[in-house]
């Protein structure tokens, strides 16, 4: 997928993640917004993962760790055909599978996330079982940077070290802004990457809005043989619609009709 | 009615070394079963695994959200993974990794609770699960089973490696004589043993309780001819309500036994479901009160809450209004 379409994409999908939270009237806005230029260049250019090969024990794995801004998850899952698109009108109604969470009944849901510090550990017993095995797959996770204080990360960073699972890579949302306020305010986790490194594993920074350096960098893997891979993506909450950008109020908020007019206007405005 | 009381046979193996014995047995033609340590195969009895099967144990060290965790993440690309930690530490800093990641992602990982209950006797609260009952009944999606003797540990342990989906074994680490010479009814989860019967009085025990309670039996009909049914309600969840129905219809009192807190445990399961199906006969729930554990060993911790021969013999004694119960006996509820 060219560079073009890939930014068509992300703008494609940031409507989409308007569209289903408005019609849900529920949804976690601004990470959703932060971290979809990190799902399109996965999902489109790096996983090898889609509807035809699902089942299969070879395919690349995604887990959600911050399965909260689930509805970015879902407009992608969607466009790779995972389910119709209509399947999201359903969002947070009554008996529809499709919960503010990801879960294994949505197809293309690797596992069941919502609490945080939970998707770490679990894909690196799924690096791990890849190893064991001797199969190429790889497995990602993206975490949010307001999860990092969970202890359960760093038990697992010391483990995907430990074992050398140069298969695994987690990819933090850096947008720096938690439902309480800044995350340097709330508990400071910085620095991360030195943190990280260590504890064995190789960290690069990437600006998590730059598709072509989304893509360069996940082409890059594994950063280091031996090694458990970091990429911390530097992002904007709220990013793509000017009055959301880093407004603590969208973590969660809902536009309103004329919010969601004027966002869409802007989004509209902004296709390549 | 006449009893069929079998004689136990004494001096058989802790489940602990059962357990360690059937997972070598199964690994050695299954490369899948993974083991999966949080610095416990010493405790687990999983040393001889390790060096016979090195490329099948995984340590993760004293960690055990990131064992859960790392656990559902092997079972979930295929593994057959049995998650080993002491009972305590398993089902309580791991509880939301065993809620999730385990049951409601039905990541069919095999939790084994090692040195359950007050199997660790003096060492305190901190070291004894008399919660992991009551805190697993209340997640979906997961069998909660404490096997009684070593036919009943190894036979869990080869259906759990069977099974696709989650599991939560736990067990002790004192040996357990076998409850019946005769094991040809087999085991199955949900599906309660029988292990005596008798038309007095029923008790219905679960994993280490269950062989205090017949030897009670064997003293109520040899000294007091009171017939007891002596139930292994192995599987706490899903519990098996057929045999309880048929138990209550059948006998003239009930009391359970477990190594659990007397609240959210196997007697209030068996509360719950024989109330509300018309059981109206004397009941007692015999476990641990809701207090912290009086020290001493497992075996002490046993008698001062009458988790014993006698204890549960007096216990029984009182509830049928039969004389000859000792005062002060018998603790529980």
């Amino acid at each position: 997928m060219t560079e073009k379409e890939l930014a068509q994409r992300s703008n494609r999908y940031r409507q989409n993640i308007l569209k289903y939270i408005v019609k849900a009237g529920a949804g976690h806005t601004g990470g959703s917004l932060s971290s979809i230029d990190i799902l399109n260049v996965l999902y489109n250019h790096t996983l090898k993962v889609g509807p035809e090969n699902f089942t299969s024990p070879d395919r690349d794995r995604y887990i959600q760790s911050k399965g909260h801004c689930v509805e970015a998850l879902f407009v992608v899952l969607a466009d790779k055909g995972f389910f119709p698109e209509e399947d999201l009108n359903t969002l947070c109604r009554y008996k529809s599978h499709y919960i503010g969470h990801p879960t294994k009944k949505v197809n293309g849901v690797e596992q069941n996330t919502g609490a945080l510090g939970h998707g770490l550990p679990i894909a690196v017993g799924t690096a791990m079982a890849g190893k064991m095995d001797q199969k190429d797959f790889r497995v990602f996770t993206l975490l949010g940077d307001g999860e990092l204080p969970e202890g359960s990360n760093w038990e697992a960073a010391l483990t995907a070290a430990h074992y050398k699972l140069d298969n695994l890579c987690a990819v933090i949302d850096h947008n720096k802004l938690q439902i309480t306020g800044p995350t340097a305010e709330v508990c400071n986790t910085d620095p991360i990457d030195e943190k990280f490194a260590s504890f064995g594993w190789v960290v690069v920074h990437v600006d998590g809005h730059d598709l072509k350096a989304l893509t360069e960098t996940f082409d890059r893997l594994p950063f280091e043989k031996g090694r458990p891979s970091l990429v911390i993506a530097h992002t904007v909450k709220g990013k793509g619609v000017s009055f959301m950008e880093n407004v603590l109020s969208w973590h969660h908020g809902v536009p309103d009709k004329e919010q969601f007019a004027l966002a869409m206007k802007e989004l509209n405005e902004a296709v390549v | 009615m006449a009893s069929i009381v079998v004689e136990s046979k004494p001096g058989a193996k802790p489940n602990l070394e059962v357990f360690s014995a059937t997972l070598q047995e199964l690994a050695a033609t299954d490369r899948d079963i993974i083991v999966v340590t949080s610095d416990s195969r010493g405790s687990g009895k999983l040393v001889p695994f390790g060096k016979k099967y090195p490329a099948q144990i995984v340590e993760i060290g004293i960690a055990e959200q990131n064992l859960v965790g790392v656990s559902a993440g092997l079972a979930s690309a295929g593994k057959k993974t049995f998650a080993v930690s002491p009972a305590c530490f398993l089902t309580a800093r791991a509880l939301e990794q065993i809620k999730n990641d385990v049951a409601y992602s039905d990541n069919p990982v095999k939790l084994i609770g090692i040195s359950a209950g007050v199997s660790y006797g003096a060492l305190g609260t901190t070291h004894h699960s008399l919660h992991d009952f009551a805190a697993l009944r209340a997640i979906n999606n997961l069998i909660v089973v404490a096997p009684a003797d070593n036919f009943e540990t190894a036979e869990a342990i080869r259906q759990a490696a069977a099974s696709r989906h989650p599991i939560y074994l736990r067990f002790g680490k004192k040996n357990m004589p076998l409850l019946k010479e005769d094991e040809s009814e087999g085991f199955q989860f949900g599906k309660g043993r029988v292990v005596a019967k008798g038309r007095d009085l029923a008790f219905i025990a679960t994993g280490e309780t269950v062989y205090p309670a017949l030897e009670a039996a064997r003293q109520l009909r040899s000294v007091h001819g009171i017939e007891s049914t002596v139930i292994s309600m192995h599987t706490i969840k899903p519990l098996d309500t057929a045999l309880l129905q048929e138990t209550a219809a059948g006998t003239g009192a009930i009391i359970t036994v477990e190594e659990h807190s007397i609240n959210g445990g196997l007697g209030e399961a068996c509360a719950s479901y024989l109330l509300q199906n018309g059981y109206r006969k004397p009941f007692r729930i015999v476990g641990i009160p809701d207090e912290y554990t009086v020290t001493g060993s497992q075996n002490e911790i046993f008698q001062h809450y009458g988790i014993s021969k006698d204890g549960l013999t007096d216990i029984a004694l009182q509830l049928l209004g039969r004389e000859g119960a000792r005062p002060g006996r018998g603790g529980g509820a």
